[in-house]
């Protein structure tokens, strides 16, 4: 196992590097979750416990307590430089979206505004191609025009490590270094990197959070596991997913295809 | 307690004729392999009879048809599950034409190659080019399928037929299928399990057969190869890093750089959070080395040992597939990227153009169609280290690009071309190294200020003269000696013997160059505003003087600058009065990791004097800084 975990890094610091070289100016999302921050801890790794490039939180004002008090404990700590970026309100979003979608919405716009504030050319996300059917279609360069949107049925080719790093002005461009990283793997490495998580992952009284997001459109899921082996051996076990405590991804058929269409990460 | 598994996930990609049901047999994988979240399989169910259709296993994967996708963790794309033996990772490839790209991108990817072929319709078109794609690819670990054999009432002969027919097209490429399996996906006979109808068939199952396939390992036993991505500064060190592509690097070991021909000692191998005292890496790792002397070294080049050295080349082969809508064609223009290497190349010949169907060649052909296969001659206007495919194959394979796009990828082969390394003698030692009695701190001392190459470079009428006039007026104002080097007083004398065909601007720029690396030696503050729209070129100026050159692109689109025009020459060349014309008829790069762009068309004259003054002071400034070294990050 440690072999593989050895590997994922190996593979994820050669993107954040190739990201870093080709990329500027660039930033990176930290939601503050296990996948982001997992992440982060691997941008420390490419460049010896630097960050050389902000980090941004898409704050909605919405996240849960437990979360902001992480980013300020992280942020002083680790000495990090965060951009905390407020998402516009959800009275501006589209009216006709279901309430959880509009709520996901406005990080979509948040996203907008903020790479018009700063220009940045990348942005550095961490998903995974295992959460969601739409994800595992995402390359680890993505490009999206100005507004946001993804074209995923004409995607470029992307082989052999070679990413598409040029772009004509006005695009940017989405980096996935954990593109390649289930949530299992996230979890080992958390657990043998002794990375510093939110406390909102771990069972209190029958429920935890296994995916972090807004407090109004989150939900904890039963489980009684108290640390990170504990979780571990659950999901090596349980054939939910991942996202099932994420409102946003269901309210329609096909809400999230169109979140992510528009933008979402 | 299950046995232990196999640590590494296998990297597969299905590839087959559009219909032989591919989608199928991975929807039915999954739910064998007991890989579907639950409920899945209801949903589907309750889907078809909504519809009023069949059950379909290859639903399983249409995520993007929203009602059947409720947050799952399956897609066409990457799509994990598990054996008793290990975990998989499949990457679909749509079979449809146009679908070429995603397939390549899928198979790139993968340690072996599932080949689905319908037992009735035999070998088809895109049967044919999938595998001649997997050959290009370099994939050795190949399980055919023969498929769909409820369609022959699982009749051995009619999959001995087929199984001969694929045989025979795979051996004419020079791929051999590891197994060969009769399947019926539907019913998932031979996927996991055996199943009732084939009994006549004695070999491995799909999934046996995938278990005993081996993940790539990385390849520590070849010369190693260690191609520097970047070059990061901070505090005190200077850290090369890269990822090691073969072979191992200790620390202690001396390093050979190409193509500068220069030579260091690695004194450590970096780590963080804890700095263990690491003294050995290998292929497949991500690190950071520091060396003991300063030598010039940047994103590109490859550090070898002494022994076993890359070969050194401005033209090579490559054996290609063709992506573009646009055809490739004799004397165009491209970039190639291979490890952390990128050329300007241009395409000498085309060699052969391969047929994937009957495999006919056609030589010298004019030009290669979309998702076509050739073997071309590519040049470059530098010597690149390179790596044949048969010698390295993570190195010897690159990637084709056109403007912004991916256009093409293939692998290198240098048969019948020779090592240019030895007429390549190192110039570097005379001039990176100060030979001289006067310091550059003691000239900096006694003149105020070090030397320095303010390289200008943008379309004719981008505004290169302009500002190079004001800029030199007012640092010198400040007391500084600064010196404009321009087409005046360059092209009538230095220059005069040359005129402006690609070569002779190469010469021009070169030479230039050289110059600009003397005069700033010499503690001047070279401002140089040449159109210089080639890359390579640019590059080479630097390399003159590396610890000197900042490369200024000076920004204006081509229409912007047509409708200055102020000396009248793009009417000329838009009445062909002038052959090629930079931005015309001739092209321009614009710089792909510029020191300063300086925008003349969203800024007015002032800004941008200004921006230049600001950025030549601060990097010729006594004290600060011991003047500029290489294309370094410095992080903080």
């Amino acid at each position: 196992m440690t072999q593989h975990l050895d590997d994922l890094e190996a593979r994820s610091i050669y993107i954040i590097r190739e990201a870093y070289a080709r990329i500027n100016p660039m930033a990176m999302l930290w939601s503050i979750g296990k996948d982001s921050t997992a992440m982060l801890w691997l941008v420390r790794k490419a460049f010896f416990g630097r960050v050389p490039f902000p980090l941004v939180l898409l704050d909605t004002g919405m996240e849960m307590d437990e979360v902001y008090d992480f980013r300020d404990r992280l942020t002083k700590e680790w000495d990090l430089d965060v951009i905390n970026h407020m998402c516009p309100p959800e009275e501006d979003m589209d009216q006709t979206l279901p309430p959880a979608t509009r709520a996901a919405m406005r990080k979509t716009e948040g996203l907008k505004t903020l790479l018009e504030e700063h220009k940045f050319k990348g942005v550095v996300c961490g998903i995974r191609r295992d959460e969601q059917g739409l994800r595992a279609k995402e390359r680890v360069f993505s490009p999206r025009s100005l507004d946001g949107s993804w074209d995923f049925k004409d995607q470029p080719p992307e082989f052999w490590d070679q990413y598409k790093t040029e772009f004509p002005e006005g695009c940017h461009v989405r980096i996935h270094p954990i593109l390649h990283w289930t949530e299992v793997d996230i979890w080992k490495y958390t657990q043998r990197e002794n990375i510093p998580l939110c406390d909102l992952y771990f069972a209190r009284d029958g429920m935890r959070y296994r995916s972090l997001g807004e407090k109004n459109i989150t939900k904890p899921v039963p489980s009684n596991a108290s640390n990170i082996e504990e979780i571990i051996h659950e999901l090596e076990t349980t054939k939910t997913s991942e996202r099932a405590g994420r409102a946003m991804d269901k309210e329609t058929e096909n809400s999230f295809e169109k979140l992510r269409s528009q933008g979402y990460m | 307690m299950t046995k232990k598994k196999l640590s590494q996930k296998l990297g597969v990609v299905i590839v087959g004729h559009v219909d032989h049901g591919k989608s199928t047999l991975i929807g039915r994988l999954l739910n064998d392999t007991n890989s579907l979240e639950d409920g899945k399989i209801d949903e589907i169910k309750a889907v078809c009879e909504r519809r009023n259709v069949p059950f379909e296993w290859s639903f399983v994967l249409d995520a993007f048809q929203a009602e059947r996708d409720q947050a799952v963790t399956i897609d066409t794309t990457q799509i994990f599950f598990s054996s008793s033996a290990r975990d998989y990772v499949i990457i679909d490839a749509p079979g449809h034409r146009e679908f070429l790209k995603n397939m390549i991108s899928g198979a790139a990817q993968a340690d072996a190659a599932v080949l689905v072929v319908d037992a009735a319709e035999g070998v088809r078109e895109q049967t044919r080019r999938h595998a001649y794609m997997l050959h290009l690819l370099g994939m050795k670990q190949i399980a055919v399928v023969i498929n769909k054999m409820d369609k022959v009432d699982y009749n051995p002969e009619s999959f001995e037929a087929v199984s001969k027919e694929c045989e025979a097209y795979l051996g004419s490429i020079g791929l051999q299928a590891t197994f060969i399996v009769p399947i019926a996906a539907r019913g998932g006979d031979m996927l996991s399990d055996r199943g009732d109808n084939l009994d006549w068939y004695k070999g491995k199952t799909l999934l046996e057969a995938l278990d005993s396939f081996d993940v790539s390992s990385p390849p520590i036993a070849k010369p190693l190869r260690f191609p520097i991505q970047d070059v990061y500064r901070f505090e005190e060190k200077r850290i090369l890093v890269g990822r090691v592509e073969t072979g191992i690097l200790r620390k202690g070991d001396t390093l050979f750089f190409s193509p500068t021909n220069e030579k260091a000692v690695v004194t450590s191998i970096e780590s963080w959070p804890d700095n263990d005292q690491i003294v050995e890496v290998q292929a497949g790792q991500s690190v950071g080395i520091t060396l003991s002397e300063p030598v010039f070294v940047e994103r590109g080049h490859v550090a070898s040992h002494e022994q076993n050295l890359p070969m050194l080349s401005n033209v090579f082969q490559a054996n290609i597939f063709w992506l573009s809508e646009k055809a490739l064609k004799v004397g165009n223009t491209y970039t190639v990227r291979y490890g952390t290497s990128e050329a300007r190349v241009s395409v000498q010949s085309i060699d052969t153009l391969v047929d994937t169907q009957d495999l006919g060649k056609q030589d010298a052909a004019p030009e290669v169609p979309k998702n076509a296969v050739a073997e071309v001659t590519l040049r470059a206007r530098d010597t690149l280290p390179i790596d044949p495919h048969k010698d390295n194959d993570k190195l010897g394979r690159v990637v084709i690009y056109d403007g912004y796009d991916v256009v093409g990828g293939g692998l290198l082969n240098m048969d019948g071309y020779p090592d240019q390394r030895s007429s390549d003698t190192p110039k570097s030692e005379n001039i990176y190294k100060v030979s001289h009695s006067v310091t550059p701190e003691m000239r900096a001392g006694m003149l105020g200020h070090y030397g320095g190459i303010f390289w200008l470079t943008g379309l004719s009428g981008s505004g290169k003269s302009t500002l190079a006039v004001a800029v030199e007026k007012e640092i010198f104002a400040r007391g500084k000696n600064i010196y404009v080097l321009d087409g005046d007083n360059v092209r009538h004398g230095l220059n005069a013997d040359l005129g402006f065909s690609p070569e002779d601007r190469t010469e021009n720029i070169r030479r230039i160059g050289e110059v600009a690396a003397l005069q700033a030696n010499a503690g001047v503050i070279v401002l140089s505003a040449f159109i210089s729209p080639y890359q390579q070129d640019r590059d080479r100026a630097r390399m003159a003087a590396p610890h000197h050159f900042h490369e200024i692109y000076v920004k204006a689109d081509l229409a912007t600058c047509e409708g200055r025009d102020p000396k009248g020459l793009y009417k000329k060349a838009r009445s062909g009065e002038i052959k090629e014309f930079t931005g015309i008829d001739s092209p321009y790069e614009p710089p792909v990791n510029p020191d300063l762009v300086v925008d003349t068309e969203g800024n007015d004259i002032e800004t941008c004097v200004k921006q230049i003054v600001d950025y030549i002071e601060a990097n010729v400034q006594v004290g600060k800084i011991e003047s500029k070294e290489e294309k370094i990050r410095v992080l903080k």
